[in-house]
C-alpha cells in the first residue's frame, strides 16, 4: 500500500536514499541539494540505515570515495548541484568509463559565474556528454521514484553505467507537496540487493580497475560505454514497466501531456513541464489544441521516438533552462531538431531559453510560447529560432 | 472553498512566516487536502523581507511558479505595508490579513485602494499573553486559517495539537502556550 505523504523535494530524494539503504554515501553540502546529506546522515546517525557516511572534504572527493566504493562491489550513492558537480567533473568521466553504476541526486542549480544558488540546467547539461543516464524529474513524486528506479538501471548488466536524478533546485527542491511513498520492505524488495559480475573485494577474481588504457583499446572501450548507453532504453522501459506494475505509476522515456490530437506542442523537462500542463488545461477548455512532450530520459536520447511523437504537429517550441551560450541553440533543441532532421521530420521548431538563474517561468510566459506557436503555424514562418522568454529588456 | 486557493505570504527573516506557511500546507494536508508550501529564496538574513507561498486545492497541483494573483495575502509584519507593494495582484474577493494595531483609516490609505476585505489581529499582544514571548507565526496561521476558511477551526486545533506535540516533544511546556495563541487569535481577528 502506498502511503499519502507530503514532502519537499529533497526529502523525497533523501526518503529514498533512506529506503535503498546504499552501501556507501559520500557527500559534501551544496545548496540547494545540501538537506539531502543532511537528512541522510541523521538517518546513519539514528541507526535508520547500516550505510558507511563519508563526510568528505570535497565533491571530488565524494565522487572519488563512490567511486572507491563501487569499484570494492558496493552500492554508493552521493548528491550535488551546480559547481559541486563542475569540481566532480573529472571523476564523473571515470565513473563511466570505469563502468560503475553510481546513483547520483543532482539538484538543478545554475553554474556560477555570476554567482547565483537558484534553478537552472546549466549544471546537468555540463555533463550530458560524460555517459551517465540522466533522469529528469517534475516534481517529487518523480525525484522520488525516478531514484527508487534509479539501481535496477544501472546495475542491470547490459548498461552498468552511472546515473543521475535530476530535479529542479528550490522549485521543487524546497517545497512542500503532496507525494505517494512505498513501504520500506517492498522498495527493499523491488531494488534488489547489488551483486556486481567483477570487484576489487573479490578474491577469488584478482582484477584490476582503471590501468592505462592506450591506442589498442580506449577506442574499443569507449564504443562499448557507448553500446551500454544505448542498451540502457531498453532497461529503463523494462524496469520502468515492473514499476508500474508494483505502484501503479507509469514512467515512460517521456510523457505525452495532451500531445495526441495537438497542433502545437512545448517540448522541456522538470518542474515547467508542471506549469506547461496548467496552461495547456486552460488552453484547451479555450478550444487551443496545445500540448507538452516532457522528456524523462535525457540520456540515452530516445531520439526515434520523439520524432515520432511530434511528427504530427504544425509548430513545437523546445524550451531550455540553460543556454549554450553558442549562438545556435540549447542543448535540447540541437538534440531534438537533429533527432527529428535524421528521421526525416520537418516541423517547424523554435528555440527559448529560459529561467537561467532561478527566473520565475509564469504561466502568463507559458502561454506566450503558446502564442508564438499560433502565430507561427498562420503565418508558416519561423524568424529567429533561438529565442528568450521572460528576459528582461532593455528599457530605453 | 473554492478548487485551488492561493496564499502569499509577507513577513521578516526570523518571524517565522516560511514556518507558517509550511504549517498551513501540513494542516491542509491532513485535511485531506493537495498543497504546495513554498517560500522564495532570497539572500536570507535576520529582518529582511520574505515572501512564502500557499497553494491549496481539491485536486493535484501541477504549476510551479510564484503566486502573482494571491486569494489571500498575510502580512506578518506591518512595518512591511510601506516599502512592499503586499496587494498586488490580490483577488478583490479575496482578503488581507495583517498583523497590526494600526487604525482602519492608515491602512486603507496605505493599501492604496484595495477594494477586497481586510482583517487585522494583534498577534503581538496575543503571543505575549500566550507564549510570554513573540512568535507572530502562531496567531497568524490561525487568522488565515479564519479567514480563508480552508479548515474548520476544531481541525486546525485538533492538527496543531498534533503538530506541536511533535515539534516540541523536547520542550512540552510550550505546547499549551502555543494551542493559547492559536485559539485566542480564532476569536480575535478581525475585519475592518
Amino acid at each position: 500500500m502506498s502511503i499519502r505523504e507530503r514532502l519537499s523535494g529533497n526529502e523525497a530524494a533523501a526518503t529514498a536514499m533512506k529506503q535503498i539503504n546504499p552501501d556507501v554515501v559520500a557527500a559534501f553540502p551544496i545548496t540547494p541539494s545540501t538537506e539531502i546529506p543532511q537528512y541522510f546522515s541523521t538517518f546513519v546517525d539514528n541507526g535508520v540505515v547500516d550505510t558507511e557516511f563519508v563526510a568528505v572534504e570535497s565533491e571530488h572527493s565524494a565522487m572519488s570515495a563512490c567511486i572507491g566504493a563501487e569499484a570494492a562491489g558496493a552500492r554508493a550513492m552521493t548528491a550535488t548541484s551546480a559547481n559541486g558537480l563542475s569540481l566532480m567533473w573529472e571523476m564523473i568521466y571515470i565513473a563511466s568509463s570505469l563502468r560503475l553504476p553510481i546513483v547520483l541526486s543532482l539538484v538543478n542549480r545554475a553554474v556560477s559565474g555570476p554567482l547565483n544558488i537558484h534553478c537552472d540546467h546549466s549544471d546537468a547539461m555540463g555533463v550530458r556528454d560524460a555517459g551517465w543516464i540522466m533522469l529528469f524529474s517534475e516534481n517529487n513524486q518523480e525525484a522520488y521514484d525516478n531514484l527508487l528506479m534509479a539501481h535496477r538501471i544501472a546495475e542491470n548488466e547490459n548498461v552498468q553505467l552511472p546515473l543521475m536524478v535530476c530535479q529542479d533546485g528550490f522549485i521543487t527542491s524546497h517545497s512542500i507537496e503532496n507525494i505517494q511513498l512505498e513501504e520500506d520492505e517492498e522498495v527493499k524488495k523491488f531494488v534488489g540487493t547489488y551483486k556486481p559480475k567483477h570487484y576489487l573485494l573479490n578474491d577469488k577474481e584478482p582484477i584490476a580497475v582503471g590501468p592505462l588504457d592506450l591506442q589498442g583499446f580506449l577506442f574499443e572501450h569507449k564504443a562499448q560505454q557507448a553500446e551500454a548507453m544505448k542498451n540502457a532504453k531498453d532497461v529503463i522501459l523494462k524496469v520502468s514497466e515492473d514499476f508500474e506494475k508494483w505502484t501503479g505509476r507509469h514512467y515512460g522515456l517521456f510523457e505525452e501531456y495532451m500531445l495526441e490530437d495537438a497542433e502545437i506542442a512545448i517540448v522541456c523537462i522538470n518542474s515547467t513541464a508542471g506549469t506547461t500542463k496548467f496552461v495547456i488545461d486552460n488552453l484547451r477548455k479555450q478550444g487551443v489544441k496545445a500540448g507538452l512532450l516532457k522528456l524523462r530520459v535525457f540520456r540515452p536520447f530516445p531520439s526515434t521516438e520523439i520524432a515520432k511523437a511530434l511528427s504530427h504537429l504544425k509548430a513545437v517550441a523546445v524550451l531550455d533552462r540553460a543556454d549554450s551560450l553558442n549562438a545556435i541553440g540549447g542543448a535540447l533543441y540541437s538534440d531534438i531538431t537533429s533527432s527529428m532532421y535524421t528521421e526525416n521530420v520537418h516541423v517547424p521548431m523554435v528555440n527559448y531559453v529560459y529561467g537561467l538563474g532561478g527566473r520565475d517561468t509564469k504561466s502568463t510566459d507559458i502561454e506566450s510560447v503558446f502564442n508564438d506557436l499560433q502565430e507561427i503555424v498562420k503565418t508558416n514562418k519561423v524568424e529567429n529560432p533561438y529565442r528568450y522568454l521572460g528576459l528582461r529588456k532593455e528599457e530605453k | 472553498m473554492k478548487d485551488l486557493i492561493e496564499i502569499r505570504w509577507h513577513g521578516r527573516g526570523g518571524q517565522g512566516a516560511k514556518t507558517a506557511s509550511l504549517l498551513l500546507a501540513d494542516a491542509a494536508f491532513n485535511t485531506g487536502k493537495y498543497i504546495q508550501g513554498f517560500p522564495e529564496y532570497g539572500p536570507e538574513r535576520m529582518g529582511a523581507p520574505i515572501t512564502a507561498y500557499n497553494r491549496i486545492s481539491t485536486n493535484p497541483i501541477t504549476i510551479h511558479t510564484n503566486i502573482y494573483e494571491p486569494d489571500y495575502v498575510v502580512v506578518v509584519d506591518d512595518t512591511l505595508l510601506e516599502s512592499v507593494d503586499v496587494t498586488s495582484g490580490l483577488k478583490e474577493d479575496g482578503a488581507i490579513v495583517i498583523n497590526t494595531t494600526k487604525s482602519a483609516d492608515y491602512l486603507r490609505n496605505v493599501l492604496k485602494g484595495y477594494n477586497g476585505a481586510i482583517y487585522t489581529i494583534d498577534a503581538k499582544k496575543i503571543s505575549e499573553e500566550a507564549l510570554g514571548r513573540y512568535f507572530p507565526n502562531t496567531p497568524m496561521l490561525a487568522a488565515i486559517v479564519k479567514v480563508s476558511n480552508v479548515m474548520t477551526d476544531e481541525a486546525l486545533l485538533e492538527d496543531m495539537k498534533g503538530s506541536f506535540k511533535h515539534k516540541f516533544a523536547k520542550k512540552p511546556e510550550v505546547i499549551d502556550g502555543n494551542m493559547k495563541a492559536l485559539e485566542i487569535a480564532l476569536k480575535e481577528v478581525k475585519k475592518i
